[in-house]
């Protein structure tokens, strides 16, 4: 089996832009629960990290909106947002194109994926790259889910391009480590930023964590929306990763409703074994 | 009401610097190529972040046109609150999705 690693960690610029504005003690301690996740992953020295973030118009727009994408290229650049505005330098980050295109031709069998040479990162995904492997050595493929145009991707199709990139990590001989990048409950850039449903957001994670595959597929936009935000949508990115992780049970490692962060920062591992 | 093409016109100036400096230097040449009324080319122009709010811009979207225009993360916020005092509710969008 090539897939060594599953989990989810959250994204927002806030966690890097607004540090300052959270007392060190609780900052810190999200930062070392990245840090423990970035290790996680290093210890099982894959080859490459699958990042399914849930990105904000930085590549994908209405004119032409995937449901799903993922990159196909040997290097990718980001942030695409201005520097000195998210805090993180702009950079190159290494692909790798033929291990690629050889998960995208088997995620193709079950999922419809469009497919990309080039990619400007956003924070979806510089953000957790930031922390979980500041070196950048790791070379990365990232993917998409569509969560911020409707008509969204149904949760149900989240789930199970989860399912298509574990068959597509256990039918390489590389060894793939995915995680899915996103908030829970949040207002993200709107004049509600910095609001979060604790209490929804505690009850996703406990389905998460449990693997409760129906109960993470029951929810409607709609009573996200209501409860979560528009922020909620990108619940979809976790929920390929227990997609990924086939039913079983996962761990959340750090969870804190950071509001100067605008979100409620999360950690979550699948255990694998 | 346009709100694609607002939103389309701050898609590609949030990702072009070429495009962000013809937008300073001639905002209504730039705009000329985006299906736009003259109350959005107003907003975009005075940069009214408020009634770019109001009209159903994504916040994913607005606060890098902000960000672009100088404005501080506490004042983009205000302003948007001070676009629905001022305007109403968001008209169009994402926003407009759910009414309670
Ligand atoms: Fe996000």
């Amino acid at each position: 089996m090539a897939l060594v690693f599953a989990g989810i960690c959250s994204h927002a610029p806030g966690i890097v832009n607004r540090a300052e504005r959270v007392e060190a003690s609780r900052r810190e301690a999200l930062y070392d629960a990245y840090g423990r996740m970035g290790r996680a992953i290093r210890d099982k020295s894959p080859d490459v990290l699958v990042v399914i973030g849930a990105e904000h118009f930085g590549n994908f727009f209405m004119n032409n909106m995937p449901a799903f994408a993922m990159g196909m290229a040997d290097y990718y650049e980001g942030p695409i947002e201005d520097e000195g505005w998210l805090k993180i330098k702009r950079r190159r980050v290494a692909g790798n194109r033929d291990l690629s295109e050889r998960l995208i031709a088997r995620v193709m069998d079950e999922v419809d994926v469009a497919y990309c040479e080039e990619w400007k990162l956003d924070h979806a995904i510089m953000v957790p790259l930031h922390f979980l492997t500041p070196d950048y050595r790791l070379p990365i493929v990232p993917a998409n889910i569509n969560c911020q145009g409707p008509p969204l991707t149904p949760l149900h199709r989240a789930y199970r391009f989860g399912e298509a990139l574990r068959r597509a990590a256990e039918a390489v001989p590389e060894r793939i480590a995915i995680i899915g990048t996103g908030g829970i409950s949040h207002w993200p850039a709107t004049p509600n930023s910095g609001k979060i449903n604790e209490a929804w957001d505690r009850d996703f994670l406990a389905r998460w964590a449990g693997g409760d595959k129906a109960a993470m597929l029951s929810y409607s936009d709609a009573a996200t929306y209501r409860d979560a935000g528009q922020g909620g949508f990108e619940i979809r990115t976790f929920i390929a990763i227990a997609g990924v992780a086939a039913e079983r049970k996962g761990e959340i490692w750090h969870y804190d409703a950071i509001s100067p962060f605008a979100v409620g920062c999360t950690i979550g591992v699948m255990n694998l074994a | 009401m346009s709100l694609y093409y607002v939103q389309k016109l701050l898609y590609n100036l949030n990702r072009e610097p070429a495009m962000q400096r013809d937008f300073k230097a001639d905002p209504m040449r730039v705009m000329a190529d985006y299906d736009l009324t003259a109350e959005e080319k107003k907003a975009l122009t005075d940069a009214d972040i408020g009634l770019l709010y109001v009209f159903g811009v994504n916040g994913q979207l607005l606060m890098h046109f902000a960000a672009l225009l100088g404005i501080a993360w506490d004042d983009y916020l205000e302003a948007m609150r001070e676009g629905v005092r001022r305007h109403g509710p968001v008209r169009a969008g994402i926003y407009a999705l759910v009414e309670e």
